[in-house]
């Protein structure tokens, strides 16, 4: 469960079970945040109320505990690199911490989900900065040359490795445009319940893939937000009054590597 | 062609038994470097997040591409029916098997969970060319284990040109599944090229080629058999023909790279600029590989000198590593071309081009699998009989086709 955060600036979110409640929804946002009620306040059967401070900038889900995965959602995350600020690894850390990463001093083979990369244009000299990690592409090659299926992509767009199945053969890596993904190249103790991982098998972005099935956002997004450079959106790209849907309409959004067709799930802007 | 008459090895002794031993040894240490690593972990070894196939897979896929073409003389015979190819058909069909054994074992303890291999022979993903693989492999067991069958016992002789020809156009199957594994790979620039599959086919009848005409030559050596003039002209001719075809090849991929202007930069890694990867380009796989062997093959001076074609095949050989070690390593470690027109850094090696350290434990791997198919052919060859007893040139006949 997403947990709430009083010391943050306070909105209340809402969350439904319902599949079919998306305009209940609105309607009920637009009632409640005007209450400014902090906490997560059950009102009802099978309706949550959770307050964030990712909220507060307009990062939303709809995913409530216990809602089958289907694709009625594609998750998605906007980036916008002008407000990405160099030198900042606030996401990067609170990755590594969410998901147990712990390094070994050994960088070519510690694992990252999520890495900040340094741009300069060649032509202009324009300088700037972005996270990268897993795009979460539709039509993932990861999961396409993954012999037992261990790499998949879930009904909601989110890439996963199943770590019973991932026999380690390393395709997946050889595959991935992104070199998203990392190798677990030693034993790994201190696991976070939430993010199991396995010596010997491949591992990568989650998207926070727990955090969002109960309702919350990636804590990369979360980070971002709190530390006030708003520069990453979590959302429902198939919903199209979610704020990712309003920014990518409003002002664009790239894939890395178009040329691939993959349709990630992960956008960015000033690219 | 007179009546073949075949002959099992005596095997019995010591110069047997040492060379049994030796491969032994070097079994042991493939496997006590296997447990190193999956104790430890992989990062004891040379492999990175960067560069996620290292030397064990070199190994792995030379000693897989080199079966699919040990299988060639056997082919020629069966499905060819040229004659004289026929009594080395048992013992290309030996090696065959002998050489995929040996490479799958090195591919299968470099995995990250060699613990699974139930796993990967019972979850298929059948859009994924490495699946794809795991069934070709096994195919390849039984359609050459069947020819091999219906080559020693005469009471399934008659089925012997199907076999053949099963196993001639499996094994084909085989090697495009083995280059696919890189043509498929769209999003890497020395990759994702349809070019691959073919030249893996040419590459293997090559490397193939080489190792048997390796193995016939020190068989008919340490047992004192006659090994006449003419078999070994006419497979020395044949791996002439298929070293200029994997030369040609190869030139064709980086020609089409060449020309299109979205290749230049890795063309220029891997011919001018790659360091190391470029020496064992130029020296490891064109000139060791290619151009010197194949000056040797056709000068008038060796033509019947064991000891040069013996050179030539190690040379040939050498250049087989050579190559899948630059199509392999070098591939990797040009970096992503993740984001076109920027100069990129990270944390993660983002736009530098990735360097590798081969470690002991990896290459002790590798070897152990050059071992072990030597091994199964050492001993097969005392329990069964898959040797002619002469290859004389009196005996295959000169005029045969």
């Amino acid at each position: 469960m997403f947990d709430s955060k009083d010391t943050a600036p306070a909105k209340i979110d809402f969350f439904n079970l319902d599949a079919d409640a998306d305009n209940v929804n609105i309607s009920r946002r637009d009632f409640l945040s005007k209450t400014a009620v902090a906490g997560t306040v059950a009102i009802a059967p099978g309706v949550l109320l959770h307050s964030t401070s990712a909220s507060a900038s307009g990062n939303t889900s709809t995913k409530a505990s216990g809602e089958e995965v289907s694709s009625k959602n594609r998750w998605g995350m906007l980036i916008d690199t002008a407000k990405c600020a160099d030198g900042c690894t606030g996401c990067v850390d609170a990755c590594n911490e969410e998901n147990g990463l712990v390094g070994h001093d050994r960088p070519a083979t510690d694992t990252q989900y999520i890495r900040k990369v340094t741009l300069k244009e060649k032509s202009t000299g324009h300088e700037l900065s972005l996270p990268l990690m897993c795009q979460h592409c539709e039509t993932a090659p990861c999961a396409d040359v993954c012999p037992t299926g261990a790499s998949f992509v879930r009904a909601d767009g989110i890439a996963l490795v199943d770590k019973h199945i991932c026999i380690g053969c390393r395709y997946c890596m050889m595959a991935c445009p992104y070199k998203a993904r990392s190798f677990v190249h030693e034993n790994v103790d201190s696991q976070k319940l939430t993010a199991p991982r396995g010596k010997g098998t491949v591992e990568s972005c989650t998207m926070c893939v727990t955090r969002v099935d109960n309702g919350g956002i990636p804590a990369c997004v979360e980070a971002c937000t709190e530390d006030n450079h708003n520069a990453m959106i979590f959302g429902d790209l198939n919903n199209p009054e979610s704020d990712i849907s309003i920014a990518l309409k409003a002002r664009g959004g790239k894939q890395l590597r178009p040329d691939l067709r993959l349709n990630t799930g992960v956008r960015y802007q000033g690219l | 062609m007179s009546k073949i008459e075949y002959t099992s090895v005596e095997g019995k002794s010591l110069p047997y038994f040492a060379l049994l031993g030796g491969l032994a040894v070097v079994m042991l240490l493939a496997i006590a470097s296997v447990f190193y690593m999956e104790h430890e972990g992989h990062y004891v070894t040379g492999m990175t997040n960067q560069i996620v196939w290292g030397m064990p897979h070199v190994f792995a896929i030379f000693l897989i591409v080199a079966a699919s073409g040990a299988l060639n003389v056997a082919s020629i015979a069966s499905v060819f029916r040229k004659k004289i190819y026929e009594p080395m058909a048992r013992l290309s069909a030996l090696l065959a098997l002998a050489l995929l054994t040996g490479g799958l074992v090195v591919l299968l303890l470099d995995l990250g969970r060699p613990d699974r291999l139930i796993i990967a022979m019972t979850y298929y993903n059948f859009k994924s060319i490495f699946a794809w693989n795991i069934i070709l492999y096994t195919g390849f067991f039984g359609f050459v284990g069947a020819y091999l069958w219906t080559m020693m016992d005469h009471n399934v002789y008659k089925f012997k040109p199907y076999a053949g020809f099963f196993a001639f156009v499996w094994r084909l199957i085989l090697t495009t599944g083995t280059g696919s594994i890189f043509g498929f790979l769209v999003a890497r620039s020395a990759y994702d090229a349809a070019l691959m599959a073919p030249m893996f086919i040419i590459m293997s009848f090559s490397f193939g080629l080489a190792i048997f005409l390796l193995v016939l030559m020190a068989s008919y050596k340490w047992t004192n058999m006659e090994l006449g003039d003419v078999v070994v002209n006419r497979l020395r001719n044949l791996l002439g023909v298929f070293v200029a075809a994997v030369l040609y090849f190869t030139a064709v991929y980086h020609v089409t790279n060449l020309y299109a202007t979205q290749h230049h930069e890795v063309e220029k890694f891997l011919l001018l600029e790659g360091g190391v990867f470029t020496n064992i380009f130029w020296v490891g796989e064109i000139l060791i590989g290619g151009i010197i062997p194949l000056i040797l093959i056709y000068a008038p001076g060796v033509k019947n000198c064991r000891k040069t074609l013996g050179l030539i095949c190690t040379m040939i050989i050498i250049g087989g590593f050579s190559k899948i070690y630059t199509i392999l390593i070098a591939g990797q470690a040009y970096p992503l071309e993740i984001f076109p027109g920027y100069e990129v850094s990270s944390s993660f090696y983002d736009g530098v081009v990735n360097s590798y350290s081969p470690s002991l434990p990896e290459i002790l791997l590798g070897l152990g699998g050059i071992a072990m198919t030597l091994f199964i052919v050492v001993f097969a060859l005392k329990v069964l009989r898959f040797l002619p007893a002469s290859l004389a040139d009196s005996v295959v006949d000169p005029h045969a086709k």
